[in-house]
């Protein structure tokens, strides 16, 4: 039986069983009728269909996930006069070679008879292995539905079982953030320390020269490979300083007018105006920034006899900052909004205009919210990935002249990523050390920001 | 006499009156000419502020004529008609993929230019017609056969740069030696043109073909179609478990260290990088599973990672705002609490959580960072058929295109990044729509 056939099979017997537990608790409950059953009949139903399908589920799930691994053992285990004496590498060529041959999707021209035979015996297995689970399910099924249909009893507690299935799934929904998050750190972290046992902390953080290009053969020019990566932080850190220095006063001075100078109907047509920013795609940010911003940024500055390199830190920076205006915006009006209004009040009655109000009094008062979107900016910024693959540079520059291309941690993650990847080259682990870093950074700054929000926040409330 | 703008005395006018002032000085003149002084203060912040709203929207009145002006000509495409004789000799019915196709097409070129004689005229003549009309007229005569020994006459896509010249994108009056069409090229298409063979056309084919190398044969079918996987797979995955956790984080959580480490983790997973979802998806779905590298479903399993805390934030907000009353009522009438949070509070909720899943989904799709760490960068033709297909999204699409260096793919690019807009404005009317009309204020 074929996994759908036996999924939908699994749905009509479910619906039956509902049916059933339905049915058992009213006959459960004889004469006196169901008024006297612990729970309403539906819960009869439903504890019946959960027992009838988990089981189920749980056994086809288990075959999807270790099936292939079982199977590709016990083929191998056939031809073990071969696999005997072979390097964990031909052996897992030669398992790809199986999975090819089993699939049907091309034989390989290197295939001898004996793994021509292995496939066989792989599909002849998974055959049976497949009748086998078809049988199990089905059995695991009626079993699971009849132990409860024989259970249910007028003072059997149906309601207290089914909302503690239910209970025990939102827990494990809401513990996926943890998992997440676990996940992050252990995958950044197993790849990093592996690239850190070939390349020196010190050298990795420190270090000036950026080339992460790694010889082919031992005697080629110019491809020793070193991983500096002072370069790079550079790059990232001007480009964010460039983002910054268009989106915080221009987010800023929005939040402040549209909170205190703007009348209703201007707030209401400008806003949704400006969330628009917000919504756009990065990747539209960055063919912006690439094909429109850099050429003009470029003419500008020939006009002016300046060299200007046509993936100019400039370009990306200001497309950034473009991009990170609403988000400051909203931040600020947010913590604008939060001061009370009797501070304002006292400051009008002093005969303070509505700009030293806001310069004097609201700045001040609101000052460690801001600071706090700030860095939620800036840790935007830093993360930010589509704009600089698309319109900064990739080649490491150490410079301070935002005319000129440099490189930042995003873009290197990406280049050194997208394409093979062999994980036993620094080429390739190098851009998870530069994921570690860049999770490590904006975490830390998200953590400070966030603090310093929520206790900007309780001081006025 | 001027009055240093400290900053104190500023804010305090009434105090800084000199003593020492001369007596021919009146103190309410001082007081007017600083008002003055302040209120023109006052009128310039207010001008920065408006300025700073203006720069803002004329960024963003920027960004979209610039993609308008440049995309809009995509939607259009230069075709050539072109009278095809399918001669009886040319095919064999027992294969005719086999046929030569391209001979046909260069055979009626050759007619309407008779005077074409030289080999590399002949190229360059050839040239004008897309590669890809051999595929359309094979195509046509496999699903019609009668049409065999008969003359058709067939609009062809042409080349991707006559329709530059043809949509003004190519300078006529550039030295030959700069230019992509020779002279001689530019007469036959004007040749073309006086006998009506050579029109602008809906271009079908930008919505109904996946990727190429080619710019008049690409389009975003392919692209499309991932997209709309990956969010399936993101919407069927991201909309039950944040709603779970929301219920769970909300309604029953306890207050311990365990369940404020989740909510710690929640808020800080909104503001990780989306590229770090990438490395997580590299890392533990391909390299850990051994999951297929380009497919939908691996596509969608990051996303949802990634939108999660939007939707578990909004779904909580939303429960947040269902008023106590409701909850108390239903448990009043014998509810359990499973019962009230199910049947009493969640309707009440819903509208908001589906406001904050479409946000969610609208993020999803316009994402490309963390899709490129997982392969969905290929250059992949055909549309994909499954979740476990290679595929690639729109916004990976844009990004491919962006790269590639024909003048055509501007356009294209500019074309794609319409669409996507158009798909991510219907989603956010709809998550406008949803609020306004559903959600209730209490």
């Amino acid at each position: 039986m074929n996994f759908p056939l036996l999924l939908i099979v699994i749905f009509v017997f479910s619906q039956a069983a509902y049916w059933l537990g339905y049915k058992k608790a009213f006959f459960s409950a004889g004469e006196k009728g169901p008024v006297h059953l612990h729970s309403r009949p539906q819960y009869y139903g439903t504890l019946t269909v959960l027992w009838c399908v988990i089981p189920p589920l749980f056994i086809l799930v288990a075959w999807s996930v270790f099936s292939e691994t079982v199977l590709t053992g016990l083929a191998l285990k056939t031809m073990s006069e071969y696999t005997g004496n072979l390097s964990p590498d031909e052996i897992s060529l030669l398992k790809s070679d199986l999975r090819n041959i089993v699939s049907g999707r091309f034989i390989p021209p290197a295939a001898d008879a004996a793994l021509l035979e292995a496939a066989d015996h792989y599909r002849h297995m998974r055959d049976i292995g497949r009748q086998g689970l078809s049988a199990l399910a089905l059995a695991s099924m009626i079993l699971g539905t009849i132990i409860v249909l024989v259970r249910i009893r007028p003072g059997m507690r149906a309601r207290n079982h089914v909302e503690k299935m239910i209970s025990i799934t939102l827990i494990t929904c809401s513990t996926i953030a943890i998992f997440t998050t676990v996940g992050i750190v252990l995958s950044v972290l197993f790849e990093s320390i592996l690239f850190f046992q070939q390349v020196p902390v010190t050298e990795f953080l420190f270090g000036l020269k950026w080339s992460p290009q790694m010889a082919i053969r031992a005697d080629q020019v110019a491809a020793s490979g070193s991983f500096g990566a002072v370069p790079v932080f550079a790059g990232t850190v001007m480009i964010s300083t460039i983002a910054m220095l268009v989106a915080a006063p221009l987010g800023l001075m929005s939040a402040i007018y549209l909170s205190d100078y703007a009348d209703r109907k201007f707030r209401a047509a400008v806003k949704p105006l400006l969330e628009i920013l917000a919504g756009v795609p990065t990747v539209v940010y960055g063919f912006f920034a690439a094909l429109t911003v850099a050429p003009v940024i470029r003419q500008f500055g020939e006009s002016l006899g300046l060299s200007v390199s046509s993936e100019s830190a400039l370009a990306a920076g200001l497309v950034m900052g473009i991009m990170i205006i609403p988000f400051v915006m909203s931040i600020s009006d947010d913590v604008i909004n939060a001061v009370p209004q009797a501070l304002r009040d006292g400051s009008y009655a002093l005969g303070a205009t509505k700009s030293e109000t806001i310069k004097k009094v609201i700045i001040p008062a609101a000052l460690p919210g801001i600071v706090g979107g700030m860095l939620l900016a800036v840790s935007r910024a830093i993360g930010e990935t589509m704009i600089v693959v698309m319109a900064a540079g990739l080649s490491a520059n150490l410079t301070a002249n935002p005319l000129q291309a440099v490189t930042t941690v995003t873009v290197q993650i990406v280049t050194l990523l997208v394409g093979d990847q062999e994980f036993d080259s620094p080429k390739t682990l190098a851009a998870f050390a530069l994921g570690l870093l860049l999770f490590v950074v904006t975490l830390i700054l998200n953590i400070i920001a966030l603090y310093i929000v929520r206790k900007y926040r309780e001081q006025y409330e | 006499m001027p009055i240093a703008g400290d900053s104190r005395k500023d804010a305090l006018p009434m105090q800084d009156v000199e003593p020492s002032a001369p007596s021919s000085v009146r103190t309410i003149d001082i007081i007017n000419r600083r008002l003055n002084k302040r209120y023109r203060a006052e009128k310039r912040f207010k001008r920065l502020g408006l300025a700073a709203i203006l720069s803002s929207l004329l960024f963003l009145g920027l960004l979209f004529t610039s993609i308008v002006s440049q995309g809009y000509s995509a939607f259009v495409q230069t075709y050539i008609l072109l009278d095809i004789h399918f001669s009886r000799d040319a095919f064999d019915v027992s294969n005719l993929a086999g046929a030569d196709y391209n001979g046909l097409i260069r055979k009626s070129l050759q007619s309407l230019f008779p005077e074409v004689r030289d080999r590399q005229e002949k190229r360059m003549l050839n040239g004008l017609v897309s590669s890809g009309a051999p595929f359309q007229i094979q195509k046509m005569v496999m699903s019609d056969t009668s049409m065999i020994g008969s003359t058709r006459s067939v609009w062809v896509p042409a080349d991707d740069d006559v329709d530059m010249l043809m949509k003004g994108r190519i300078d006529r009056s550039a030295p030959e030696a700069e230019r992509r069409l020779k002279d001689v090229q530019l007469g036959w298409i004007d040749g073309l043109r006086g006998d009506l063979r050579l029109k602008k056309k809906f271009n079908r084919i930008f919505f109904t073909s996946g990727d190429s190398r080619e710019p008049e044969l690409a389009g975003i079918l392919g692209a499309t179609m991932g997209s709309m996987y990956t969010l399936i797979v993101t919407l069927l995955l991201s909309f039950p478990v944040g709603v779970a956790s929301a219920i769970y984080l909300e309604e029953f959580a306890p207050r311990n260290k365990w369940v404020d480490l989740i909510e710690v983790n929640i808020n800080n997973l909104a503001a990780v990088p989306s590229i770090v979802f990438g490395l997580l998806g590299l890392a533990v779905f391909l390299n850990f599973f051994g999951l297929p590298r380009s497919a939908p479903l691996v596509g969608g399993l990051v996303l949802t990672l990634m939108t999660l805390p939007t939707i578990i934030i909004a779904s909580r907000v939303s429960i947040q705002s269902v008023p106590p009353s409701i909850r108390e009522a239903a448990l009043g009438v014998g509810a359990s609490k499973m019962q009230t949070v199910f049947h009493h509070v969640m309707p009440l909720a819903i509208p908001g959580m589906l406001t904050g899943t479409i946000i969610g989904m609208a993020r999803a799709l316009g994402e490309s960072a963390p899709l490129l760490m997982i392969g969905m960068v290929a250059f992949i033709v055909d549309p994909p058929g499954g979740i476990l297909e290679p595929a690639t999204v729109l916004p990976v699409q844009i990004y491919l295109w962006a790269d590639s260096p024909e003048r055509a793919f501007v356009e294209r690019t500019s074309a794609a990044i319409i669409v996507l807009l158009a798909f991510l404005m219907v989603m956010n009317a709809a998550a406008v729509f949803l609020r306004s009309r559903f959600e209730r204020r209490w």
